[in-house]
């Protein structure tokens, strides 16, 4: 058995950090782990995205309709990402948007929200639409967004690392001096999912 | 991982590693005593490591000028007997031939090993060039890992042999496998205690075109000799399953294949190849021997396969050979599990049991093209260029030979001053050929500060020395950018992390005889479109400085601006010259009114751009 994440989003918010902090918590659970990382013009606005697989597979690749779990950091990077989920797919979507910054030049617009939520619902099986923003500005700080986004991961039923596991190794990973910030903010995400 | 953990990690550990961070620690364990870079992206981060812990792992380190240069410091220095290494991505190969060519004829007395991150599907790069080819011309032995396990293994395996046949060795990675993370198992690391060799005029390192003779003719038997060390070696395995079809794989390709044929439980045998150059001529023989038919799997060009087909008709083996020849698998760009899936079931019936993808949003999804950042100064030399051109009202067209980093994005509108590029420091020769076969076209070219002294100096004496006409705008900001910010000549540190002279581009422009060089601060945007008007009308060649820091080491500088930027909405005449013209990603115009974003890095050019001050500090 293979459990299949990606994780997307746009470049600064966190996302390698979260998948390591996975990655790192498989291993210590013995489980095996391989991971994708394509992070090309991230500094400048571009969409970055990885690929984790905890199981017995060789390559970082989640072939199409493959994804156990999608846990996108932007609204319409939960849409872009949607080639790799099935019908059984669950999606963890932050519904704080990052308005491309081409935007006004784009013949296209920013889609609503809600739109955007009820194509996801069409589409897969459970849709979590969290403010992961706001649980993070609550937390006391905007940067712990990515760890608001990890709890709620790990809220999920099918997740296969336990919450314990997990803080173990955010521990072990994050500057101590903004730890308790990140661990409230990831307990904020679980509870949003639990 | 952190950096530590890569010079703390015991025989034996577990380490969740990115395929460079294990190339680093395979080099580390390996005792390497030296090693030299040009950054390139998948391979950017080995030098970004290295930076950081050279002087812990006592290892010497530089960012070279070039890869050329980066290959002459680390294969002159295994001359002396150390143990050195040199990384680079795949077009950096192009910029080493010459040197790297030679190095494998003049041999080492240490060991000497590069890798070479190529990049299949182009995510960072202009081509999708295949280093395997390279191996080849230069008789260079060549391997390619599959993870960074591999990666990290691979290396000890390859400085053995380096070792042992005193010739240089190439690790051939991908994208994918060099930046793929996975748990890497470390082997014992001891600090390295090598600092100095010692040379000896043995009158075997010059290659005069009699000693180069000699020297083609023991290179020839030296892969000759390695062939049959490829044909035994554990980097070569056949997985015999007793089956009719058999699969010959290497590097990330092998994963898919490897997933494919468990997950479908295929009745195949597979001969994974990890030393591919020179290829293990007896054992594909024996393999081919043993199979009806043969898909070969490979990224990016058909090499493998070819050997693999000279091998059939050299001893007339009636095998079928499938591939890329005969379009069984795309020639072009990376693979993925689907491709290996719908190639293999050309070949062997099978139940497809994937779960069925979903379509792609109905929604229309707006695009995230990567943008100049919010505040790069880059930006503002854009916008000033476009700015004086516009102003000349020509009825012909301008011509802008550009080069590569992030600049490299001045190709789109509302700039658009990237019209021609070939590879790093190609602006500027370039430049000289418009500038002889065009009359009336202005020629404005633009080159950053690292690509400057990677390549540009050398075209820019061509420029001055044949008399052309253009402007040449060297876009310093003061750091090599688009691969992550590492050091460069021009910056007063090295890559051990210590003082170092700065080259001052300024003075080395005016060396070579340029009257007309300007040094100027761009986020100035008026005064910039004034020295671009009067370069315009320079008769000979003429050299803008544009001199501002990139985003990424102007951080302290950038918080202590106390200021905001506003926009008084009563003044805004919705010009949108600065939505339109200026195309900051900070400035958006919603529902009418013209706002700035929280990302806005106050670099204030849009006060200087706005008609009616509507835009201004607070
Ligand atoms: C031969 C070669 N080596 C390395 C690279 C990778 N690379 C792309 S752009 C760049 C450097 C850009 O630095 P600079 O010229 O200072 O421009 P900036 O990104 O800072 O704007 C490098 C190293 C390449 N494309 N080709
Ligand atoms: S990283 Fe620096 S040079 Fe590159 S776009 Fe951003 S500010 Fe400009």
């Amino acid at each position: 058995m293979v459990y299949n994440i990606y994780i997307c989003g746009i470049g600064g918010q966190g996302i390698i950090k979260t998948s390591i902090v996975i990655g790192e918590t498989a291993i210590h659970k013995d489980m095996n782990v391989v991971m994708s990382e394509i992070h090309g013009m991230s500094q400048r606005g571009g969409v970055v995205s990885t690929e984790l697989k905890i199981g017995e597979d060789k390559s970082p690749i989640i072939q199409d309709g493959g994804a156990d779990l999608i846990l996108s950091f932007e609204p319409v990077e939960a849409l872009r990402a949607l080639h790799k989920s099935n019908t059984d797919s669950i999606i963890v979507t932050n519904i704080s948007p990052v308005l491309p910054s081409t935007i006004n030049q784009q013949d296209v617009d920013y889609p609503e929200i809600d739109d955007i939520i009820s194509e996801l619902e069409s589409k897969v099986s459970k849709v979590y639409a969290i403010d992961a923003n706001k649980i993070a500005e609550n937390a006391g700080h905007p940067l712990s967004m990515n760890m608001a986004m990890l709890g709620a991961a790990t809220a999920i039923s099918t997740f296969p690392l336990e919450k314990e596991d997990v803080i173990k190794i955010m521990k072990e990973n994050l500057p101590p001096k903004s730890i308790e910030i990140n661990l409230k903010a990831f307990d904020e995400g679980y509870n949003s999912c639990k | 991982m952190n950096i530590n953990e890569l010079l703390d990690s015991e025989k034996g550990n577990k380490r969740f590693m990115l395929g460079n961070e294990a190339a680093v620690r395979g080099v580390l364990e390996s005792g390497v005593s030296l090693a030299a870079t040009y950054p390139g992206t998948p391979s950017s981060e080995i030098g970004d490591i290295l930076f950081k812990i050279a002087k812990e792992a006592n290892i010497y380190f530089e960012f070279s000028s070039n890869e050329k240069v980066a290959i002459e410091v680390a294969a002159s220095a295994a001359s002396t007997g150390l143990r050195t290494f040199s990384f680079m991505k795949h077009v950096g190969v192009n910029v080493a031939a010459d040197s790297f060519m030679s190095s494998a004829y003049i041999g080492i007395e240490g060991s000497f090993l590069v890798l070479v991150a190529d990049d299949p599907s182009t995510f960072s790069s202009q081509n999708e060039q295949d280093t395997r080819h390279f191996a080849r011309q230069a008789n260079i032995p060549l391997f390619e890992p599959s993870n960074p396990q591999e990666i990290k293994d691979f290396i000890h395996y390859a400085y053995d042999v380096s070792d042992k046949f005193n010739i240089p060795v190439i690790i051939r990675t991908t994208t994918r496998v060099s930046h793929m993370r996975g748990i890497v198992e470390t082997d014992e690391y001891t600090k390295n205690t090598k600092t100095y060799g010692e040379f000896k005029d043995t009158g075997l390192h010059v290659p005069v075109p009699e000693a180069a003779r000699v020297m083609h003719k023991n290179l020839v038997e030296k892969i000759r000799n390695i062939r049959e060390i490829s044909n035994e070696s554990p980097l070569n395995k056949i997985i015999d399953n007793g089956a009719n079809l058999g699969i010959i794989a290497s590097g990330g390709a092998y994963n898919y294949v490897a997933d494919v044929v468990n997950q479908n439980n295929l009745k195949v045998n597979i001969l994974k190849i990890g030393f591919s150059h020179p290829y293990p001529e007896q054992l594909v023989k024996k393999f081919l021997e043993d199979n009806d038919e043969v898909l070969v799997v490979e990224e990016v060009d058909p090499i493998n396969e070819i050997e693999t087909l000279a091998i059939a008709g050299k001893y007339n083996i009636n095998t079928k050979i499938h591939g890329k020849c005969d379009e069984t698998l795309p020639e072009i760009f990376e693979y993925t599990p689907d491709i290996i899936f719908n190639s293999l079931q050309k070949l062997v019936s099978f139940e497809d049991k994937r779960n069925k993808a979903n379509e792609e949003s109905e929604i229309a999804l707006p695009s995230r093209p990567a943008t100049l950042c919010s505040g790069c100064p880059h930006r503002a030399s854009y916008y000033a260029a476009r700015e004086a051109v516009n102003s000349l009202n020509l009825d012909i067209e301008s011509i802008h030979p550009s080069d590569i980093g992030c600049y490299t994005l001045g190709i789109a509108p509302p700039y658009k001053m990237a019209s021609y590029l070939m590879s790093m420091g190609a602006s500027v020769g370039t430049s000289c050929g418009f500038s002889k076969s065009t009359t009336q076209q202005p020629i404005i070219s633009f080159i950053g500060d690292s690509t400057f002294f990677h390549a540009g100096i050398p075209p820019l004496i061509n420029a001055v020395h044949n008399k052309n006409r253009f402007t040449l705008v060297i876009l310093d900001n003061r750091i090599t950018a688009m691969t992550g910010g590492q050091t460069n000549p021009g910056i007063p540190i090295d890559g051990m992390g210590d003082e170092a002279p700065a080259i001052s581009i300024g003075a080395l422009v005016k060396s070579i005889g340029i009257e007309f060089v300007k040094e100027i601060n761009p986020l100035n945007v008026k005064e910039m479109i004034e020295v671009y008007k009067e370069a315009l009308s320079y008769d000979g060649v003429s050299v803008i400085i544009a001199k501002y820091p990139c985003n990424l080491i102007n951080k302290q500088q950038i918080r202590e601006r106390n200021y905001r930027i506003v926009v008084d909405q009563d003044k805004c005449v919705h010009c949108n010259i600065c939505v339109n013209k200026l195309a900051c990603p900070s400035i958006n115009e919603i529902d009418g009114k013209i706002t700035i974003d929280q990302v806005c890095n106050k670099c204030a050019v849009c006060t200087e751009v706005c008609p009616t001050n509507a835009i201004h500090k607070e």
